[in-house]
């Protein structure tokens, strides 16, 4: 190999250098592919967004004050606006930490109760109890994030050290591991007496959310925004290590970041709210199942459709047997599971 | 011009790769061939920064891989794997597009519409570009895997066994495609593949490797002899004249 001189490097051309004829506004034919118009995108999405407006509406008025009574103003912005703000915020962003653990993993069945998250932002909440007794909300934030963060990487690096021949291994194994931490969790409730503070944070409930108990939640709206900023690299990133260390993508650095943003997401809401398993799964499958898999378009959506679920689900659990509530985890356990095998079947059916 | 110096990778204490000391010059298809495990893929990977080596330097285009930030070296040069799964139900130009992220980072102008319009017909994918990949053909859907790396708009360009799953008329397909690719838009295209008698016709030149190091490398004409086949193969290889170049036969 002694011919070193670059042969053709000199006569090359670029794909679409502009022509001696070309304007710098000529579209070449090719680009003038259907499109759909602006007002044909923006018109479901004002639909989606009517939606969302009427179900706040409806949450703001369903509950057992009524809130024409003396008081009534007070009690609204006491608990009905926190409760309802509280729904919006931990929909729209556990369904997205779905979606990027989904991208991540390359994995439909994934989320943070099927990869061991939530399980493990609960045993940080319960050590960091019987560390610190009387610890406030924001240290029990920590201890969750932080455990939630721990977790969620041990899961991935299992992930990268093993090839697992079915997409459904990967869901059970999550699975597998949420079980063995919930039940070190229950261990140490047990020996600490607080089983019971256990059980209430298993039943995620939207019950106790009042004013000056729930504003840690808006650390998650942070957690969505800056999902929405670098939703590009996820996408990317979900194309596979190959693909995206091709384009340049700094590989690592994005799923760091994916399990940071989850772990504070389900960390925050786990302390607030509890667990709330299967949301993550179900919103981004129906969702992409509804419209395909254009992740940008998507977004908006599955945000959207995110708040719907809980809204739904926790209005459901504020009306069935009222006065009194069924927790929303409850309800959103018994939809998921049922979401959860369609899938199954599906994939099962189209191989 | 691709130089390798000194570039080794230890797998575990009997599979080790090099060390290889190679060039490969800027123009042209160069083919990479030999037996299984020879490192032909471990070589094009750690060229493409997927895979770090454990010692040596690899250099394109005059820049060290590992040390140019890697969103540079996405503008010079382009990598393809043989195994590409992802959940993410793409189209083809939804596909073809992530090819100018290097580019763009995420919002494509219309010059990058461009780029990915004559990517598209230039591996004559126009008429599927909405399909989804996973209602294409195989030949198909490798198809949209180059138009992506093409719309990359690299000089160099690396492909790791693209005719694998590949019949008879979507293999010369593709072949033609990337003989183009190096003639008319002036790539460096470096393939590993297994077929000598492909390597030898559309290649110019070829880099043998057996047992993690280069053999033998050369023109097709230097490489299509019987003893130099036979060294690399490892096993006995006839050459004869065919009606367009010399064909191995090893049957």
């Amino acid at each position: 190999m002694t011919d070193l001189r670059p042969r053709a490097a000199a006569a090359r051309t670029p794909l679409a250098e502009p022509g001696p004829g070309d304007r710098v506004c000529w579209v070449p034919p090719a680009v003038l592919r259907p499109q759909r118009t602006r007002w044909q995108r923006t018109w479901p999405l004002l639909v989606g967004l009517a939606i969302t407006v009427g179900l706040v509406v409806l949450s703001l008025n369903v509950g057992a004050f009524d809130l024409g009574a003396e008081g009534g103003a007070e009690m609204f912005w006491i608990t009905r606006v926190p409760r309802t703000v509280a729904l919006v915020l931990a929909g729209a962003a556990l369904a997205l930490c779905g979606l990027i653990m989904q991208l991540m993993t390359q994995n439909r069945f994934v989320e943070p109760s099927t990869t061991g998250t939530t399980e493990w932002a609960g045993l940080g909440l319960l050590t960091t109890m019987v560390l610190v007794p009387g610890a406030g909300i924001v240290v029990r934030m920590v201890g969750a994030v932080l455990f939630a963060f721990v977790g969620t990487t041990v899961f991935f690096l299992f992930l990268r050290r093993v090839r697992l021949s079915s997409s459904l291994i990967v869901p059970i194994v999550g699975i597998m591991l949420g079980a063995v931490v919930g039940a070190a969790s229950t261990l140490l409730a047990l020996q600490t007496d607080m089983l019971q503070q256990l059980g209430a944070w298993f039943a995620g409930s939207f019950t106790s959310v009042v004013r000056g108990r729930y504003e840690l939640l808006f650390l998650v709206l942070a957690v969505t925004v800056a999902v929405f900023l670098i939703a590009d690299r996820f996408t990317v990133a979900g194309l596979g290590k190959d693909i995206a260390t091709n384009v340049g993508l700094d590989y690592q650095a994005v799923v760091f970041t994916g399990v940071a943003m989850v772990s504070v997401a389900t960390g925050v809401i786990t302390v607030v709210i509890g667990a709330l398993p299967f949301l993550g799964l179900v919103v981004p499958n129906l969702v992409s199942m509804v419209r395909g898999d254009d992740l940008r378009t998507n977004l908006p959506w599955v945000v959207m459709a995110g708040v719907w679920t809980v809204i739904v689900c926790d209005v459901l659990g504020r009306t069935l047997i009222a006065p009194f509530e069924i927790p929303i985890s409850l309800i959103l356990a018994l939809v998921g599971a049922a979401v959860f095998l369609t899938l199954l079947l599906r994939q099962a059916r189209h191989g | 011009m691709i130089e390798l110096r000194g570039v080794t990778k230890r797998h575990s204490d009997e599979v080790c790769i090099g060390p290889v000391d190679l060039t490969i010059p800027a123009g042209g298809i160069t083919a990479l061939v030999g037996p299984n495990g020879a490192g032909k893929s471990t070589v094009l990977t750690m060229v493409g920064r997927l895979q770090d080596a454990d010692e040596g330097r690899i250099e394109v285009a005059g820049r060290d891989v590992t040390r140019t930030p890697s969103r540079e070296i996405a503008k010079t040069l382009s990598i393809l794997r043989q195994e590409n799964h992802f959940i993410t139900r793409l189209t083809v130009r939804q596909l073809v597009a992530f090819g100018r992220y290097p580019h763009t980072r995420g919002r494509l102008t219309l010059e990058d519409e461009r780029y990915v319009s004559e990517a598209i017909d230039f591996l004559n994918l126009g008429p599927y570009e909405t399909r989804y990949l996973d209602q294409l053909s195989g030949g198909q859907r490798q198809r949209a895997y180059v138009a992506m790396v093409l719309a990359q708009d690299t000089e160099y360009v690396l492909l790791d066994e693209p005719l694998n799953n590949l019949d008879m008329q979507h293999s010369v397909q593709m072949m033609r495609q990337l003989r183009r690719a190096a003639d008319e838009l002036g790539r460096t295209v470096v393939i590993v593949m297994h077929d000598i008698n492909f390597a030898a016709h559309y290649a110019d030149h070829i880099v043998a490797m057996g047992d993690g190091r280069v053999v033998e490398t050369g023109s097709p004409a230097h490489i299509m002899r019987p003893d130099v086949l036979e060294r690399i193969f490892k096993t006995p290889v006839d050459v004869v004249d065919g009606p367009q170049g010399p064909l191995a036969v090893y049957y």
